[in-house]
């Protein structure tokens, strides 16, 4: 009777409905094209605006004479790379890598793979170590060297605007549709029909499909990679499994090099071989 | 016994015996102090600067080379050199091999102001320092990082070296009975803190495991915790060799005879620990070589900068250790402990600035300001050394 009891107590609670269970979330991103990128830099402007950041005189700055990085003061950047089919425009920012090295290298979670996607920097952790930027890959995070209170500086894909509903601030600043926002399962099959619908005018490579293990970002392109400012030597292993093996190996190094060193010492005891010779003394005591 | 009153009198006596042991003693002119009480003054105004202005005021750190010399130097070559601590804890407490008990104290007095003071200088380059205490009282535990792994075993084998000093502290405050208790812990302390040094010296290496596309093929390998984890022996090894000539000229009138003539034969025995683990060392930076097949690599000029490390500073005082001991020629024994010491040095400046992104055209080189506060964390330290060895028996009397 008991056992009746509990099974009729216990099972109604473990049959969750389908239809009552959160439904399952994937990971955002965004498609950039470049072949339909004309260089306006109006991202560059919306994003600097969305986060307060420098804003460029697009107009009269020239910075496209040059290439450039992403900076402290900037967090997204467009640059112009002359190739074989003419200039093209790559925009640059952080990629939302699916297994982010910096936040595998974080010792504070400072940097975090929110479970929206984006990966976002929390000022009240940071401890300004500065190990992120030598973990990421693409040289993505940045430190301000000027000031007492020094922030890590990067793209957070406009994390706030996502939790208002909104698309980040590039991609709906962007005149031309090169970006185009969602989830990366839905733009990966927009970007492989527009390669195998123009393999002419695409390289067959989605760039972020597989690289260090696949990011949010995703790119298409009308010349090889490497032609516009892309490193094509990263592979597609993700970075935190680079140290996962060391990582696994300390707690066997914490409870197995203790006993091993205690039987040594112990296996080296001749305390009662050696009592009487001169200059014995116990293990510890002091000379 | 009235076990309350004890403390508050006690305190008072050893608070009056300690203002009188704060006083300098011997001569204020001496070439020492004249040299680094300057750079002292000029450092600390340069950290003035640091935290106010922020770290570029002060040094060369940029968006490419976020670890520089404080880092590089400081934090990763201090706390390898700093190894001599837990080699010779094994030595003597694990192996009981007791002719190497008279240079304990005065190693391990060492390792714990290496400790102290190059891994505090951490605290110079941190951007937010006052947020160090995130990972230790476990409002943020970052579980997956390697360099959370590495900021609890620096704190912890603090520890470790403090509690294995700390019988020298309480002799010199005539706490008997706690001096009594704190060495019935040595063995265990020992064993603790040599797991922990394991773990943290190749745990440094492996903060560079993620580093892969930007540190040159030559230097990166995945076995780069292992090889941080040999050369801080050897290195460790060289340093007490460098340490213990230095301190039996220096503070000569400070030890026993006895000590005084056993010094040869511990340095014997140290070079001969530090020429074969060299070749270990060296045996495999060799395999790891062949292995990766760098063949490529080696007839360019960061091939013929690899040789340099690797021959000429690995190799060769290697076999000038094994020479040494040999032929008993500690001239020779001393100078490969240098060429060991700058070695590694060299190794960790390599990983860590040199070889890394190496492909970058504005290469990092240290500020003036960066190498003064660097030498001012040195001479700290050696005041803080000099203070305690003339003040607590750490140097064997016999």
């Amino acid at each position: 009777m008991a056992t009746a009891t509990v099974a009729a107590g216990g099972v109604p609670n473990l049959n969750i409905k389908a239809d009552t269970a959160i439904p399952p979330k994937e990971f955002v991103g965004v498609l950039v094209d470049t072949t339909r990128c004309i260089g306006c830099r109006s991202c560059e402007v919306a994003c600097s605006e969305a986060q307060s950041n420098f804003v460029p005189d697009t107009k009269n700055d020239n910075a496209l004479e040059k290439i450039r990085d992403t900076s402290e003061k900037q967090y997204t950047i467009v640059n112009r790379f002359e190739t074989e089919k003419g200039p093209v425009f790559v925009k640059k920012n952080c990629l939302h890598c699916w297994q982010p090295a910096c936040a595998a290298a974080c010792l504070v979670n400072a940097m975090l793979k929110t479970k929206e996607g984006p990966v976002t920097w929390d000022g009240d952790k940071c401890m300004g170590c500065r190990f992120c930027m030598i973990s990421c890959p693409f040289d993505i995070p940045k430190f301000e060297y000027s000031g007492w209170n020094p922030r890590i500086m990067k793209c957070t894909m406009c994390y706030e605007r996502l939790q208002e509903g909104k698309k980040p601030a590039c991609v709906e600043a962007c005149p031309t549709d090169t970006l185009m926002f969602g989830q990366k399962r839905e733009l990966m099959e927009i970007a492989r029909h527009r390669v195998y619908s123009h393999p002419d005018k695409y390289v067959h490579h989605i760039y972020g499909e597989n690289e260090v293990g696949g990011t949010g970002w995703l790119y298409l392109s009308s010349v090889p990679f490497d032609q516009i400012g892309f490193r094509t030597d990263l592979g597609t292993i993700p970075y935190p499994e680079y140290t996962r093996e060391f990582l696994i190996s300390i707690p066997l190094i914490e409870f197995g090099v203790p006993a091993f060193l205690l039987a040594l010492n112990m296996l080296t005891d001749r305390k009662d071989e050696v009592r009487e010779e001169d200059g014995w003394t116990e293990t510890g005591a002091d000379k | 016994m009235n076990t309350a009153a004890i403390p508050t009198n006690e305190l008072v006596r050893f608070a009056k015996f300690f203002l009188q042991e704060l006083k300098p003693r011997g001569k204020w002119l001496t070439p020492f102090n004249v040299i680094s009480i300057p750079v002292i003054l000029v450092g600390l105004v340069i950290l003035y600067f640091r935290f106010t202005l922020g770290l570029g005021a002060v040094t060369n750190l940029s968006q490419q080379y976020p670890f520089g010399f404080w880092i590089g130097f400081d934090v990763m070559t201090g706390v390898a050199l700093a190894g001599g601590a837990y080699v010779l804890c094994f030595v003597v407490y694990v192996l009981r091999i007791e002719k190497y008990h008279s240079i304990l104290k005065v190693t391990i007095l060492n390792g714990l102001l290496a400790y102290i003071f190059y891994s505090g200088a951490l605290l110079l380059d941190l951007g937010r320092p006052w947020h160090i205490i995130n990972p230790i009282i476990g409002n943020s535990f970052g579980y997956n990082s390697v360099l959370f792994l590495v900021a609890w075993h620096f704190l912890l084998y603090t520890g470790a070296l403090f509690l294995e000093f700390s019988p020298t502290i309480a002799e010199w405050a005539h706490w008997e009975k706690l001096r009594k208790f704190l060495t019935s812990m040595t063995l265990g302390t020992v064993i603790v803190g040599i797991t922990l040094s394991m773990l943290h010296q190749s745990g440094i290496g492996a903060m560079f495991l993620m580093a892969k596309p930007k540190i040159h093929p030559l230097w990166y390998s995945e076995y780069i915790p292992l090889l941080y984890f040999v050369s801080s022996i050897f290195g460790g090894l060289a340093m007490v060799i460098f340490e213990g000539t230095m301190s039996s000229k220096i503070f000569s009138n400070l030890i026993g005879q006895k000590t005084h003539h056993s010094h040869n034969d511990i340095i014997l025995g140290l070079a001969k620990g530090a020429a074969i683990t060299m070749f270990v060392y060296y045996f495999f930076l060799a395999f790891i070589f062949m292995h990766g097949e760098k063949w490529t690599l080696i007839n360019t000029s960061w091939g013929y900068w690899y040789l340099v490390e690797v021959i000429g500073f690995v190799l060769v005082p290697c076999f000038m250790f094994a020479y040494g001991v040999r032929n008993k020629r500690f001239g020779v024994i001393k100078t490969a402990a240098i060429m060991t010491v700058l070695g590694v040095i060299l190794n960790r400046q390599n990983v860590c600035l040199i070889a890394y992104n190496w492909y970058v055209v504005d290469k990092y080189y240290p500020s003036w300001q960066e190498l003064t506060v660097t030498l001012m964390v040195v001479f700290v330290e050696i005041w803080v050394f000099r203070w305690i060895v003339t003040r607590m028996s750490v140097f064997s009397k016999e």
